[in-house]
């Protein structure tokens, strides 16, 4: 009885004491809070800092119609300089819509093909391979687009210049390409077996189970993929300066150089005196890209959590 | 050459097979599955009458889903399960087919676990009838009010037929994966354990339906209840660590005339 007594009295004054491991446990939660929040510190710090340095524009040389609705881009013009984004913006978006036409078909073949049909070693070969695709630097795809696709599309489609739409789609497609594969693959491996295995006992043809369960089952994961993609290609600079052409200009064709928001920051800002007009205008473009590409990101994260709790 | 000779004797093998023993829906010889090497089930010969209700009995790993998969070959998903020896269905050998998605569709499957596709409900009925070219939305409309009716399900999502059928609970989606497995109008149900997830009343319901489809196809049920196949099962196979101990009228069976006295163990709940 009164053993019993003194093991409990003893428990309860381990109750109430802190001993080693519970310092220990608070001080790793501590860093890893830090780590976990130091991102958002960082994204919230870049987004303040990029609108320091475009608000002197923002509140003295900026018009909302001239920024948005004028095709002329002429920062350095002496006498009236004029800061309309809108050709920049065509740029921009016709050259992401082609690659998205290029990629789109070529991702979701590969992933279905990797994600549904191949098997074994085939498989984590072609997984591998999509990755290291995907990590090559931006600057060889451009390249790319200058030596290769350059000539090519002269030689194929007789133009003067091959620096266009059509150059940039097809670098940008092939660029953005391996990251959906990659993202469209996970959501098609989420959809459970047992839906695979259902719909074949039901007779259904390989084909008639992707199409018909898969995929619908998948699309939320892929509609990610794809607008994973389009956010790649939106914020891609190196390549796009490079295969474009970079003429301020709204596209008539496919085979018309544009220049792209990004291409226009990296080329120009080293040339800007610091605090200028030019500057700050440059800035309040980077303003622009980054809720662009900060709601694209948003939308597809909400698209792809939205699978995972379905 | 060699090909050509081992065809001829095949042929004439099955050309006899229908014509002596047509009333066998399905015959299994020598059948041995394993994965990876490892038996799961090892020399199983039996066979399966037209219109009846074959029961399986028997405890934990005896084999008994392994030998429902190999019936519609769903050995093809596994690659680690290998399945030799014989089976033929309607007569015809189903290693030997050159459409198994056309014997697939010949087979309804229920299983364990509830599996509604990521479809409305409507569409996870009208799914098989669909793929067999069934288009008219009057034809489909009919195919599953009356699957969902023979499944026991219709009253209670008549009014919701568009909403996701993941949705329902796991013993509405049991009655889902029936009222699907019917819809290809199969020539053979197989059942594997449907009641783990369906409450006493409706599996009594699910019950009296099987009796009345005994009419149009024949039925195959795997089941833990030794109950319920005494129920349901004209003859009842009890398969026990990969084998299969005996073949026999399901009342001889429970009344103690079977062969092997494990059965009667079993069944009187001496192990299992």
């Amino acid at each position: 009885m009164s053993d019993t007594n003194t093991l409990s009295q003893t428990a309860a004054l381990d109750f109430d004491r802190r001993n080693l491991d519970w310092y220990i446990d608070k001080i790793i939660q501590a860093l890893v809070f830090i780590a976990g929040i130091s991102a958002i510190i960082f994204i919230i710090g870049i987004f303040v800092f990029i609108t320091i340095e475009g608000f002197g524009f923002l509140l003295e040389d900026f018009s909302f119609r001239e920024f948005f609705l004028s095709q002329y881009w002429e920062p350095s013009d002496e006498d009236a300089p004029e800061y309309g984004i809108l050709a920049l913006i065509a740029g921009t978006a016709s050259v992401t819509g082609l690659a998205m036409i290029v990629a789109i078909p070529f991702s979701l073949g590969a992933a279905i093909f990797i994600g549904e049909f191949a098997t074994g070693k085939t498989r984590e070969f072609l997984k591998v391979l999509v990755e290291l695709l995907a990590a090559i630097p931006s600057v060889v795809w451009g390249f790319i687009g200058l030596s290769i696709m350059n000539p090519l599309i002269i030689q194929i489609f007789d133009v003067p210049v091959g620096l266009n739409v059509l150059n940039a789609g097809i670098i940008l497609g092939l660029m953005a390409a391996p990251i959906m594969t990659s993202i469209a693959e996970d959501a098609l491996k989420a959809v459970p077996d047992r839906y695979r295995e259902a719909a074949e006992a039901l007779g259904a043809t390989r084909w008639q189970v992707i199409f018909k369960t898969v995929l619908p089952a998948a699309k939320n994961g892929l509609l990610g993929a794809v607008l994973l993609g389009m956010g790649r290609g939106f914020g891609e600079t190196m390549a796009v300066l490079m295969a474009t052409g970079h003429a301020v200009n709204i596209p008539g064709s496919v085979f018309d150089p544009v220049r792209a928001l990004t291409a226009t920051i990296a080329a120009e800002l080293g040339e800007t005196a610091v605090g200028s007009p030019h500057y700050q205008a440059l800035f309040t473009i980077g303003i622009f890209l980054f809720i662009i590409t900060f709601l694209i990101n948003l939308t597809a994260d909400l698209i792809v959590r939205g699978i995972r709790k379905g | 050459m060699v090909n050509i000779g081992l065809d001829v004797s095949s042929m004439s093998d099955s050309v006899m097979t229908t014509a002596t023993e047509v009333a066998h829906k399905l015959e299994v010889n020598n059948l041995t599955i394993s994965y990876d090497g490892t038996p799961a089930l090892s020399n199983v010969n039996l066979s399966v009458r037209e219109h009846e209700i074959f029961g399986i009995i028997g405890p934990a790993n005896a084999g008994k889903t392994s030998f429902l998969k190999s019936l519609n070959r769903m050995d093809t998903f596994n690659s680690s399960m290998s399945v030799n020896g014989q089976i033929r269905f309607n007569g015809l050998d189903i290693h030997n087919l050159k459409n198994i998605y056309a014997l697939r569709s010949r087979i309804g499957v229920v299983f364990p676990l509830p599996v509604g596709l990521p479809l409305t409900i409507y569409e996870n009925v009208a799914l098989s009838p669909r793929l067999r070219g069934i288009k008219k939305r009057r034809e489909l409309d009919e195919i599953v009010e009356r699957c969902l009716t023979r499944a026991a399900l219709w009253d209670e999502v008549k009014d919701r037929l568009n909403s996701l059928g993941s949705l329902l609970s796991g013993g509405q989606q049991q009655r889902l994966t029936i009222a699907r497995a019917l819809s290809q109008e199969p020539d053979l149900l197989m059942l594997d354990e449907f009641s783990i997830a369906v409450d006493p009343v409706t599996t009594m319901r699910i019950e009296d339906v099987l009796k009345e489809l005994k009419q149009d196809m024949t039925i195959i049920l795997v089941t833990n209840l030794v109950q319920q196949a005494r129920r349901l099962a004209d003859r009842t196979a009890f398969f026990l660590e990969g084998e299969c101990v005996e073949v026999g009228v399901t009342e001889d069976l429970f009344t103690g005339q079977g062969k092997d006295q494990r059965t009667l163990d079993y069944i009187e709940g001496k192990f299992g």
